[in-house]
């Protein structure tokens, strides 16, 4: 299994090398991987039938029990089957449907690297494994639906999908995350043995809630659901595939998969049940407002996963039916969908359209196409003699046993939704004349529909052959062993008479459905995509809003923000780490260096009240001076000699320039915000020196300077050694500055007197 | 003594911070050398005061007790050297931004109109060499 997975990523790379060098019948060949891979697990069939599971595991991070460890059941395996048979036909398709593009060979890459990370999220026993593969599905269908990237709404669609999904996968990390610390262990294997702890865990609600936030935005549920008919921006063969086997079928499975570990309360059963239900719903009414055949479709597919999420919810309260119902529609569903989306595709490459109200007598021109859209409309609809009829059937007896009567009966009013389409989609294929120049399209294009199709008829009229692995994947989800015997004809009850119903109430509203069309599609119905654009919309607003804050290109706001949250933070951790300490044992002060301190500090404050520049020069004047003088008290020569000659010359400096300068206004008051950024920064300077002042002072290194001052220096004066001797680069780099300065003094005076010159 | 300079630093240093940010960049200039003063400042009482005798060895070998801390004596050295690099540096940029801009204020420098793009000053010196 590992290798199967490395095999289906390598061979996904060499996708553009093959197309390169087949051409055109790369997708022929390039089939032969999902085909190789589908083979595989076919071979595994006989042992996963007989109870049996396999696990391979491969350490990927073992301190932190990461690994990449898979996991084989009947329902993984019914999934890994799904993706890569379907796959196979996809890629055969797509080789049709998109031959001549310029991106083909990036094309076949993205969807080969799709179905691995797919195949890999079905088969991974790790949730770290799973989430990789998770959020890599989320990526490359990313880049899928946003294959014709020169188009704003596919990209629109594309990143729409990206956002639910991985907003929703992000979650959903949380979510296993709290679920392997509650259940201790990474495994999902093992956290399915589980199921009463998890339960019974005080943090089982916050974590069944962010799984089912994964799972619901990645299954498209309601109020989710708004992406997946935006993804129609798609070519068709990945809508096919997205909407058959993978991508929104990945919710749907991680809930079946945790069924038998978080399935079992009420919330569990409440939550997807109601879920369930308002998203088929969703998907029903949706239906009505379009005649594109790919939307039709989508919404189809919408109302079909809130189907599977309300069979879920049912699974834990009726003794196998749902289990069974979940086994059987879900292969339905994919055949017939698969089946659907690439015949309606074939339709619009021949055709032109996909406008259903434009199409007609396609089946005289389309006769293969045309094999394959009835008997997947039978599956759809719910008929016999088609897997889809089994399916729909085992449903009903399940929502009998255990649902609330109203729950029935909406639910039967969303199946009819579905008889109701098809019938839109099988009509065109025989009322009215077909375009012009119409004929059916390459092998490439009918092949995939007629053998998906097919294969619901062979299963719908042989259920046996299915009925092995439709008890492992039953026993599966179940969590426990399911032996069911799956019938074509289970004789007359109420669910055959639901049945009855359901197609009745769809032919009653295909006749309703021009005018409730007309009616629907006229102005916009307000849903959850509203709330996605306007979040979308506010979140940009408040970068915006932050930027306009933190980066206004104003040199008072950023020294504010600078200083302000230096006092801000720094103020905070000293209140917090206790350092605000007063300093014992500092030398007493001498009279005339307290005069001289007050001196500076009357001084600065005077000239600063003055609000003149040349007093500006003043307090820089009496800081600088003073500052010599206290190096000159305090046995600092050289110091004191340096500060007074640079002070005089800046002084002089400043004074020079401030006399060439003409209009140089006047100086403002000071504002109170600046002035309250100023002493709060003066303060916390203070606080943090008397903190230093504290500690003790280490003087190893400065007794060092000292005592090796003459012996290896040669000098006498030990800062000049210091500086020249012991920290010489220093030194040098300083002077590097200075000459830098200087050159950059220079160049900028003289390109001013060479613009005069002329 | 050390304590009383405590807070003659952080006067200084809020002296420094108020002139930073008022709009004239001439102010915002003196303001952060102010502000180097206060560091220096700080530096030096960080290496402790009341000494007797500054950091020189006698000719016999010996130094004097007890003598200034030459460590952080050192060290400001340096930092008033390079802090008048920058000043000089400073205020010539400043001076020929007046003249191009017309304006010193930092408010009105953003609106003030682009100056017309003149020839780097590098290859303006790399001429200069070259004559």
């Amino acid at each position: 299994m590992v290798v199967a997975s490395i095999v289906a990523f390598v061979g996904a790379l060499t996708a553009p090398w093959l197309h390169r060098w087949l051409g055109s019948t790369a997708g022929w060949a390039l089939a032969l991987l999902p085909l190789g891979l589908a083979v595989y697990f076919a071979s595994l069939l006989p042992d996963v039938v007989e109870g049996q599971t396999l696990r391979h595991s491969l350490a990927w991070v073992p301190s932190l029990g990461v690994n990449f460890s898979f996991y084989l059941d009947g329902l993984s395996l019914l999934f890994a089957l799904l993706i890569t048979g379907i796959g196979t036909f996809i890629v055969i398709y797509s080789g049709g449907y998109l031959k001549g593009h310029p991106n083909l060979g990036r094309f076949y890459l993205v969807i080969l690297l799709f179905m691995a990370s797919m195949l890999g999220l079905v088969l991974a026993d790790n949730v770290v494994t799973l989430f990789v593969m998770w959020e890599l599905t989320s990526i490359t269908s990313y880049l899928l639906i946003g294959f014709n990237h020169s188009e704003f709404r596919s990209r629109r669609a594309a990143t729409q999908a990206l956002l639910v999904t991985a907003g929703g996968g992000l979650a959903l990390l949380a979510g296993l995350i709290l679920l392997a610390l509650m259940g201790g262990s990474l495994e999902i294997s093992e956290l399915l043995g589980q199921g009463q702890v998890l339960r019974e865990h005080p943090l089982y609600l916050p974590a069944l809630i962010l799984v089912l936030l994964g799972a619901f935005t990645k299954s498209a549920q309601f109020p989710f659901h708004f992406w997946l008919p935006n993804a129609m921006e798609a070519p068709t063969p990945v809508s096919a595939y997205l909407h058959s086997a993978t991508m929104v079928k990945a919710g749907v499975y991680l809930l079946a998969r945790l069924q038998p570990a978080l399935g079992g309360t009420e919330v569990w059963s409440s939550a997807l049940m109601v879920f369930g239900l308002a998203t088929l719903l969703t998907g029903a009414t949706l239906t009505f407002r379009h005649t594109d055949l790919k939307r039709l479709l989508a919404y189809s597919t919408v109302a079909a996963l809130g189907a599977l999420v309300f069979l879920i919810g049912l699974v834990p309260l009726t003794d196998y039916y749902a289990a069974m119902g979940f086994a059987t529609f879900l292969l339905a569903h994919s055949l017939y969908k698969g089946g659907l989306f690439m015949a309606a595709g074939a339709v619009d490459h021949e055709a032109g359209t996909r406008d259903i109200n434009q199409l007609g007598g396609l089946f005289r021109v389309m006769p293969l196409t045309g094999v394959a859209v009835v008997l997947a409309a039978l599956s759809l609809a719910g008929l016999p003699p088609v897997l889809g009829f089994i399916g729909k059937e085992v449903l009903y007896v399940a929502a009998l046993q255990a649902a609330p009567a109203w729950m029935v009966g909406l639910a039967v009013l969303g199946f009819a939704a579905g008889a109701m389409l098809a019938l839109l989609l099988v009509v065109p294929f025989f009322r009215g004349q077909p375009p012009q120049a119409v004929h059916e399209g390459p092998p490439s294009l009918w092949l995939g529909p007629l053998v998906l199709a097919g294969l619901g008829l062979l299963l719908g009229l042989f259920p046996g052959l299915y009925n092995p692995l439709a008890d492992a994947v039953a026993s599966a989800v179940k969590g426990k062993a399911v032996a069911y015997h799956l019938k074509l004809w289970p004789g007359f009850n109420l669910a055959l008479l639901l049945s009855l119903l359901t197609v009745l109430l769809g032919v009653g509203l295909y006749f309703l459905y021009p005018r409730l069309q007309a009616w629907m599609a006229q102005e916009p119905i307000p849903g959850p995509e509203n709330a996605y654009v306007a979040l979308l919309r506010g979140l940009m607003r408040l970068a915006a809003g932050v930027e306009r804050l933190l980066q206004s290109g104003s040199l008072r706001a950023y020294l504010v923000w600078t200083f302000g949250g230096l006092v801000g933070l720094v103020g905070l951790a000293l209140f917090h780490g206790g350092v605000l300490l007063w300093p014992a044992g500092a030398s007493s002060p001498k009279l005339e260096q307290v005069l001289l301190l007050a001196l500076m500090l009357l001084g600065t404050i005077g000239a600063l009240r003055l609000r003149s520049h040349l007093a500006m020069v003043v307090v820089l004047g009496i800081v600088g001076a003073g500052v010599a003088l206290v190096f000159l008290l305090q046995n600092a020569p050289d110091l004191s000699i340096t500060q007074f000659l640079v002070e005089t010359l800046t002084a002089i400096l400043i004074a020079l320039v401030l006399l060439q300068i003409r209009n140089i206004g006047s100086v403002p008051r000071g504002r109170w915000l600046d002035k309250a950024v100023a002493l709060g920064f003066g303060s916390l300077v203070t606080l943090l020196m008397l903190g230093v002042l504290a500690q003790p002072l280490e003087l190893h290194l400065s007794q060092f300077f000292a005592q090796k001052s003459l012996p290896e220096g040669f000098g006498r004066n030990i800062v000049n050694v210091i500086l020249v001797d012991f920290r010489g680069l220093d030194t040098f780099g300083e002077i590097t500055v200075v000459g830098l300065a200087g050159l950059g003094v220079w160049a900028l005076l003289k390109r001013r007197q060479r613009e005069e010159r002329p | 003594m050390e304590i009383l300079l405590s807070f003659l630093v952080g006067a200084l240093m809020a002296v420094g911070v108020y002139l930073m940010l008022r709009p004239h960049l001439i102010q915002f200039l003196i303001g952060f050398l102010v502000l180097g003063n206060a560091a220096n400042l700080l530096i030096f009482t960080a290496g402790r005061l009341g000494s007797q005798f500054p950091p020189l060895v006698q000719p016999d070998g010996a130094v004097l007790e007890p003598y200034a801390n030459p460590l952080p004596q050192a060290l400001i050295l340096t930092a008033i050297v390079i802090g008048f690099g920058l000043a000089a540096f400073g205020i010539v940029l400043f001076y020929r931004a007046q003249q191009a801009l017309g304006t010193l204020n930092a408010e009105a420098i953003l609106e003030a109109p682009e100056p017309a793009p003149a020839p780097s000053p590098v290859d303006e010196v790399r001429e200069e060499v070259a004559q």
